[in-house]
């Protein structure tokens, strides 16, 4: 056995759930799937009075569209992401975020909630929540709150969750039609977090980009929008786009993180170039729709 | 320290053991079931040697504790070929020079297994990416791929 000693709860309803964080008054810790949790726990990075086990709430596994939105519990397992006809149709972006996350071994377990609330700034769900100004719904001891993707994410595998709270659902918008998406990534072996990527949504009308969001990962300490590029993209004819040029522009002014695999130059260089290619593909998609 | 009973179907058998929260589900079966066909290599849900199938599904058995598998149904490389002779994707395993020293095996062939229950004729990008997951460092790949080939044909075979 290779974790610290821990207390093991599984409820089955959200106010136990919150219950239970609020009485180990911040030293517990909610397990959901438990790919990105238990490594840390086993290679003892991590260390917790207690995990509160949500995989025995019904109520987190339910999806269902609601105002305009597809609201998907957050213990849906992405392999359940990978195999709903309705989440590819009503959200394309999350499902071909999917087969980029890890191996089909790990997405047996991964889950849409857990990766969001472990938001590792390199991960694919966050992006794709923050690309589609997501709404995350959240349970804590007084009650519900939304909060949107946009400000849910506050650091490297930090977010606005406090101790006593737990991510129950994500809200993710449905787009209409002449809409295009697609995720594009590099990394250094298949499986690997990418050592950047890029989740794109394109929407057009009659030749036109009406919609546009870029949302860039493995390039800060969270995911971030590529603002100006979007910009630049709204209203655009789709004819005569500059695809690479919009590729720099999005990681301009980024100053990506450092390590042994990639430096911050090589990050920025790649997530421009995922960044045209994703674009190109969701382009190519809306324009045929 | 807390334990907790835990009960559960391993390769059809029903299974109890009081354990401890922290106990993974690839030591509960190592250490309770005594069924050390499940290997473990890095302990943290890189290498794929501990891959088991639970409700159906490949998982590493390092990243699940006993106690979140509670009336669950698990099957080991023991339960994959129950009279004890080799199942097709372990015979072709075999033929294909697809071991060397084994240890990285029993993971292999699980995961070998779950694919070709969701592709039973894989093309050779796809067994590659959905053994990925598994590390082997001695054998290479080249007679893993070519002996999922193979039991691939040998399945269909068997099914027409």
């Amino acid at each position: 056995m290779k974790p610290a000693p821990f207390e093991y709860h599984a409820p089955t309803t959200v106010d136990e759930v919150t219950g239970l964080l609020a009485s180990h008054g911040g030293e517990a810790k909610v397990l959901a799937g438990g790919q990105s949790l238990v490594p840390m726990l086993n290679l003892r990075l991590a260390r917790f009075e207690a995990l509160v086990d949500i995989g025995r709430v019904d109520a987190l596994r339910t999806v269902a569209r609601v105002n305009g939105h597809l609201r998907i519990g957050s213990m849906v397992r992405q392999c359940d992401v990978e195999e709903s006809a309705e989440i590819g149709a009503a959200v394309p972006l999350l499902a071909r975020a999917t087969p980029h996350i890890g191996h089909f071994q790990i997405r047996s377990r991964g889950t849409v909630g857990g990766s969001i609330a472990h938001a590792d700034p390199a991960a694919e769900y966050p992006a794709v929540a923050l690309a589609l100004d997501a709404d995350l719904e959240i349970a804590g001891p007084s009650g519900t709150r939304a909060v949107t993707a946009s400000t849910f994410f506050t650091g490297t595998w930090a977010t606005v969750l406090e101790a006593d709270e737990v991510l129950i659902a994500v809200r993710f918008p449905v787009w209409g039609e002449e809409s295009g998406f697609a995720v594009d990534e590099v990394a250094r072996r298949h499986g690997d977090f990418a050592l950047a990527g890029t989740a794109v949504g394109i929407q057009l009308r009659a030749g036109v980009v009406v919609r546009a969001a870029i949302a860039l990962f493995g390039l800060a300490s969270t995911p971030v929008r590529a603002a100006a590029a979007e910009a630049a993209l709204v209203g655009s004819a789709v004819a005569g786009l500059d695809l690479v040029g919009i590729g720099h522009a999005a990681v301009a002014g980024l100053d990506p993180p450092e390590d042994l695999h990639a430096s911050s130059a090589l990050r920025r260089r790649i997530g421009a170039a995922t960044v045209t290619r994703a674009l190109g593909r969701a382009l190519e998609e809306a324009g045929v729709a | 320290m807390s334990t907790h009973l835990v009960s559960m179907t391993v390769n059809g058998i029903e299974r109890h053991a009081r354990v401890e929260p922290r106990k993974t589900l690839a030591d509960f079966l190592r250490d309770d079931c005594r069924l050390t066909g499940t290997h473990l290599g890095c302990e943290h849900g890189v290498c794929g040697a501990c891959t088991v199938m639970i409700d159906g599904r490949a998982t590493r058995s390092c990243l699940v504790f006993a106690v979140q598998t509670e009336g669950g149904r698990v099957t080991t490389v023991e339960g994959l070929a129950p009279d004890g002779e080799l199942n097709p994707v372990q015979a072709a395993f075999e033929a294909e020079h697809g071991l060397q020293c084994g240890f990285c095996t029993p993971g292999f062939v699980v995961s070998a297994t779950a694919l070709l229950e969701r592709n039973p004729s894989p093309t050779d990008d796809e067994i590659r990416e959905g053994l990925s997951g598994n590390l082997c460092r001695c054998t290479g790949y080249q007679g893993i791929l070519r002996a999922v080939h193979r039991a691939a044909q040998s399945m269909g075979a068997r099914q027409s």
